[in-house]
């Protein structure tokens, strides 16, 4: 690795962590009154919002409806400013329409989709600032947004990515980690059941290291749960409490 | 327990970027003092080993103790309570070698430190990092940078040094509090020889020295003195004249290079004229020629330097002058220039530049000897290194008496414009001159030849004795011990990494089969003894001495397939027919037992003599026919048979001293074993190939730009051959029509020019280059690689490795399959190669000159180049090549006059070209006890004036004992 030394022989990387430390989380729910559902997380640097519309009708061609199902719908995006560089990200290019693709084959698994049969539900998803790790804190902010939606899941659906390093795995990796060129594997998992929605691999790692790296990852998932569980029990305490001094 | 701050930060990547990264302080980080009580330091020991996330086996904090004792003993007279020492980033960078001492213990070295010593050196960074693996010297690394309490902002109009300075007083300070709210007090000193740092620090309460103070307060610290670099600040050095331009700012450099005016390039001092070197310009591969002090200004060998082309009138050429330098004061530097002055013709200039800056040095430690010094007892000395590339270096020493016999170990400091010389100080002695020894060991450090005993944990990983092949062994492997397998190799070699078979099948096709030891069973990827040997990289050979790359149980005993013993190996078998095409190639792990160990000379008597008739014979005389035809086929195919020298020292078996020199002789058993090698190799290299197409490890022979092969062209054609060295196959073809029978060692001659121009072949990693480029020229195979001496070199383990995965025998690890790594591993053992090839030369130098201590020997040589100021001339007896120096005395009657055109040196009327033969006179010359020199004086032609009578023959016989031998094989 050139020049820079991603973990240090004292055990730290290079923003002051250490191997498997998350980067701070901050999250809130609801953040706008007209999408059905909202909400806006930050870990580190990246910054994600998430509006969650629905169950509503199929809107468009009523082809795409399914009978049996709802039908998930995902528009990821990046704000032109989201990066050090202002750049004009027109939708629908390779890398958005890849991740948004991502996000919904994970949220068809985890939504309980045979509840809405012939319906829609909306989930968009704008990346305002981004430091590495886009598709996780966008997991994390849409599940986030569907439980203020008060959409069945199966379970909150927690992603975290780990990065490899000196033969030692790295939790949540930043941008500068992850143009390392290293390997960099990306897990998304239902915490309580352990099962693996969606997982995807970046740059070569030998076999015998990947349950190591996978095993830091999932610790990373089930952190971020944690910490989401929080958010969503004060969130729904303060909401209760609002509601009942109204009354 | 995180407060997340964010800092911003510039860059320029082409147009000006803004960085945002995070940056968290953290209030877990220790002190590392096992006198503190207030910082809980099991909090990172608890929350890295809990079972859930036993991830950080990194953190010092793994062991229980901290690394910084409770009173430390105070030895310093400064400051005689028990303290701490805290160093700053420049004591660090000058001071490593005082700091590596073992007297020097309980330091805090600061991340800020760290940080900034890896910016500035990485050989620096390199030893400050062993340094703090040592837990024998009680040093802690403080992360200052991510504790909350001694993180500092930079301030606006701050530099980034002056910030870094703060943030080590801030440590400092906090170090100082820290610590004090104990009963037993300790206190902390911070080093540094910045002044006002001193100044701010004893400003804020902080104890502070410059080193020199420290050290000298020390009781114990007599011979750290002489350790200590050279103070380069300001104040002490400005006196005296000033010789050598002044160094461009690195700004100003990198913005030059950037526009063009500047080139950046690594610096190479000429062997021959100190007043020489060439400049390898990084961006174009060419050389551009520097002449002369004021041009060189300052650059050492290996230093990477931006350079200035000079306007085309002043292009030079080399002096074709072979000069040392015997300069006795300090300001004759100017007066060097003028040797070298002289007009060039026009069609003669090369490219030529002088050394605007020093982008990096790359300087090291260096061995060699004190100069005899006129004041006896001055403390100012000069230091004569023995790589004659590097200059001298001016050194300070109290104990020059003592040293004055002795092998040294200097390392340069600085080189001021005021300083003829660089400045450096004193590190280790390693013995006396003269002593085999300590000439050995000079050899091995010049050549970076790591030739340390092995330590214990690498020994650890070896079989335990007694050894025997148990079943699991068995599992994946074949049976052939029934076989008829012989090994041949050169006399004494106790290393036999190969043995061969050859049977007749039923179907009339030959079976052959080659086995190479299989060591890779006993290293395995990971272990200590895997590192040692990856580092090591291969086997040395020195006359005397072999420097083993795996510890002798392995290389000698349990690897080494010798007779009527079971070994492991791993086999390639190949079915071939009668005119040696391959029909099928297997491989396959295996156990054999070998019948007999022969040497090429039993071998070939075995061949040769028709009344044997056993299996074994029948065996080698199959291999023997069946390698002509492979030889054949190869150098159809253009393989190059390439000349060089390589001498045997018979040595007395008392005195280890050189009694006679033989040139090794070649059989055609040699050629047979090496022929089989290369097929194994290629086979290898193929199946690898195939298997790993991004991460084999390979061995390529670039060829050589048209430019190379002029000498030889030129040299050629004097004596009228014209050569064709357009392809490889051409260049042999006229290397073999090259014959001349007035000179019979013509041909060879011209061979060994030609080796002078191939370039060297090199290990590489398959994804790391186009497949164009993977060509083995000398020996004009597509594919090459390293399979049969996995006992003296490393890359053959790798290929073991994989071949093994390949055949599904052994099971792949992370690093085998990642292409970076295994590059960054060639890189490595192509630089070991190269110097364990160096270091061999080197030592047949050095008994070449113990031979000659006592002789003095006419012998017939020949001319290899004519040189402005001398003659090269290559003894074919010795295989050495020695410089007849002219016109040395100016007072001689007869002069040389040397042509430029023809390449020809006149006096009277006696006139000597390339290629002629000559007798010379060899001797020691005694005149520099450093560097004994290889004296050559003309005998015949005779010369009045110049030449010398014949010296009468002086032999001694005496037993004869045979050398650890070395394999000659590609």
């Amino acid at each position: 690795m050139a020049g820079l030394e991603l973990l240090s022989d004292q055990g730290f990387r290079i923003d002051g962590r250490r191997s498997h430390e998350l980067r701070k989380i901050q999250c809130r729910l609801g953040v706008f009154k007209q999408a059905d559902g909202s909400a806006y997380i930050e870990q580190g640097n990246t910054k994600v919002l998430a509006a969650v519309y629905g169950p509503h009708e199929v809107k468009g061609s009523r082809a795409k409806m399914l009978q049996d199902k709802v039908l998930v719908n995902c528009q990821y995006s990046m704000a032109t400013f989201s990066t050090g560089e202002r750049k004009r990200r027109p939708r629908g290019d390779r890398k958005s329409t890849e991740m948004t693709m991502h996000l919904k084959q994970t949220f068809d698994a985890a939504i309980i989709t045979n509840l809405y049969p012939r319906s829609q539900i909306d989930i968009y998803v704008e990346v305002l600032q981004s430091d590495g790790g886009n598709y996780c804190a966008s997991v994390n902010a849409a599940t986030l947004a569907l439980i203020d939606a008060g959409i069945p899941l199966k379970d909150y659906v927690c992603a975290c990515s780990a990065g490899f390093v000196n033969d030692t795995p790295i939790v949540d990796i930043s941008y500068l980690e992850e143009s390392g060129g290293g390997p960099e594997l990306i897990v998304t998992i239902l915490p309580k059941s352990e099962q693996i929605v969606f997982l995807e691999q970046n740059s070569r790692l030998h076999e015998d290291n990947l349950s190591k790296v996978l095993d830091v990852a999932s610790k990373g998932c089930k952190d971020i749960y944690a910490i989401l569980d929080r958010a969503v029990r004060d969130h729904v305490s303060k909401v209760s409490n609002v509601a009942n001094t109204t009354e | 327990m995180l407060t997340s701050k964010v800092f911003v930060k510039k860059t320029k990547r082409g147009g000006v970027l803004k960085v945002v990264r995070e940056h968290y302080l953290r209030d877990d980080i220790t002190c590392g003092s096992q006198h503190c009580t207030k910082c809980d330091h099991n909090v990172n020991v608890e929350t890295e080993n809990s079972p859930e996330t036993d991830i950080d086996s990194y953190n010092v904090g793994k062991s229980k103790t901290q690394p910084l004792v409770i009173s430390p003993p105070s030895n310093s007279e400064l400051c005689s309570s028990s303290h701490y020492v805290i160093p700053d980033t420049n004591v660090v960078l000058h001071q490593i070698d005082v700091l590596e001492d073992e007297s020097l213990q309980n330091f805090i070295i600061l991340q800020t430190v760290i940080d900034e010593v890896k910016h500035r050196s990485l050989p620096a960074n390199k030893r400050l990092k062993d340094i703090l693996a040592n837990s024998s010297k009680h040093f802690y690394t403080f992360c200052n940078e991510y504790n909350s309490e001694t993180y500092v902002e930079r301030e606006p109009g701050e530099s980034s040094n002056d910030r870094n300075d703060r943030a080590i007083r801030t440590a400092a300070k906090w170090y100082t509090n820290h610590l004090q709210e104990y009963e037993k007090d300790i206190s902390i000193v911070l080093l540094t020889d910045d002044n006002d740092n001193r100044t701010k620090a004893k400003e804020a309460g902080i104890m502070s020295f410059t080193v020199h103070e420290y050290i000298k307060s020390l009781k114990n610290g007599g011979n750290l003195i002489d350790r200590l670099a050279w103070k380069s600040s300001a104040g002490t050095q400005q006196e005296g004249k000033l010789i050598y331009p002044e160094h461009i700012a690195t700004s100003d450099i990198l913005k030059g290079v950037k526009s063009g005016k500047y080139l950046q390039g690594s610096f190479m001092a000429s062997r021959e004229n100190y007043l020489e070197a060439s400049v390898n310009v990084t961006e174009s591969e060419k050389f551009v020629l520097i002449q002369g002090h004021q041009n060189l200004n300052r650059a050492v060998h290996s230093d990477i330097v931006a350079i200035e082309m000079l306007p085309e009138a002043e292009w030079s050429c080399p002096s074709s002058l072979v000069l040392e330098d015997t300069a006795q004061a300090e300001d004759d530097a100017l007066e060097d220039d003028s040797k070298l002055k002289n007009k060039v013709p026009e069609h003669l200039r090369q490219p030529t530049g002088r050394v605007v800056g020093i982008i990096k040095r790359n300087w090291r430690q260096y061995c060699g000897i004190l100069k005899p010094s006129l004041l006896k007892k001055g403390t100012k000395h000069l230091f004569v290194p023995a790589e004659r590339r590097i200059p001298k270096i001016r050194i300070e020493t109290r104990q020059a008496e003592d040293l004055a016999t002795q092998r040294i170990i200097v390392a340069i400091d600085s080189w001021p414009r005021s300083s003829r010389y660089p400045q450096g100080h004193f590190v280790r002695k390693l013995g006396n001159i003269g002593d085999k020894g300590a000439e050995n060991e000079v050899l091995l450090l010049e050549h970076d030849v790591p030739h340390q005993v092995f330590s214990e944990k690498v020994l650890s990983f070896l079989p335990k004795m007694p050894w025997s092949i148990t079943k699991e062994d068995m599992k994946h492997r074949k049976d052939l011990r029934d076989i008829v397998v012989c090994s041949v190799d050169p006399p004494g070699c106790t290393d036999i990494d190969d043995a061969l078979h050859c049977r007749l099948l039923d179907n009339g096709n030959y079976e052959v089969g080659v086995h190479i030891a299989d060591v890779s069973h006993f290293i395995r990827p990971g272990t200590a003894l895997d590192e040692e040997a990856a580092n090591r990289g291969t086997t040395v050979y020195l006359t005397d001495k072999r420097i083993d790359m795996v510890p002798e149980l392995l290389s000698s005993n349990l690897c080494s397939l010798r007779c009527d013993v079971e070994r492991l190996a791993f086999t390639v078998i190949w079915e071939m027919t009668e005119d040696a095409k391959i029909l099928n190639t297997s491989f396959t792990k295996s156990v054999i037992n070998s019948k007999a160990s022969l040497m090429y000379s039993e071998a070939q008597a075995r061949i040769d003599d028709k009344t044997m008739n056993d299996e074994l014979t029948l065996s080698l005389r199959g291999l023997n026919k069946l390698a002509k035809l492979l030889k054949q086929s190869r150098i159809d195919a253009g393989a190059l048979c390439l000349a060089s020298t390589e001498v045997r020292f018979q040595v007395d078996s008392e005195t280890a001293d050189p009694i006679d020199v033989q040139t090794k002789k070649l059989l055609e058993t040699n050629s047979m074993v090496e022929e089989f090698m290369l097929l194994a190799n290629i086979s290898v290299a193929k199946k690898i190939l195939e298997e790993f197409p991004n991460c084999a490890l390979l061995r390529r022979h670039p060829s050589p730009p048209p430019s190379n092969f002029e000498p030889v062209i030129k040299a050629a054609s004097s004596k009228g051959f014209i050569m064709d060295c357009s392809s490889n196959k051409n260049l042999a073809e006229s290397l073999n029509k090259a014959e001349f029978d007035e000179n019979p060692y013509f041909n060879t001659m011209l061979r060994i020019m030609t080796t002078r121009c191939m370039m060297q072949a090199v290990y590489f990693c398959s994804g790391m280059l186009p497949e164009s480029e993977y060509v083995h020229y000398g020996l004009a195979a597509a594919i090459y690689t390293h399979f049969t001496s996995p006992i003296r070199r490393y890359s053959d383990i790798i290929v073991h490795r994989l071949l093994a995965v390949c055949i599904g025998a052994d099971a792949s690890y992370p690093d085998l399959l990642e292409k970076k790594k295994t590059q960054s591993l060639c890189n490595n053992l192509n630089y070991r190669h190269k110097m364990a090839q160096y270091a061999g030369r080197a030592s047949v130098n050095l008994h070449t000159h113990l031979f000659f201590k006592t002789r003095v020997q006419d012998e017939d040589g020949y001319v290899l180049f004519v040189r402005k100021n001398a003659l090269q001339v290559l003894i074919p007896k010795y295989g050495l090549e020695g410089t007849l120096y002219l016109n040395e005395n100016k007072k001689s009657p007869t002069q040389f006059v040397y042509n430029e055109e023809q390449d020809t040196q006149t006096a009277g009327d006696v006139v000597f070209h390339v290629f002629d033969h000559v007798i010379i006179q060899l001797s020691i010359d005694r005149s520099n006890v450093q560097h004994l020199k290889l004296a050559i004086n003309l005998v015949k032609p005779q010369i009045p004036g110049f030449s010398v009578a014949p010296a009468s023959q002086v032999d001694g016989e005496k037993e004869k004992v045979g050398p650890p031998s070395k394999k000659a094989r590609k």
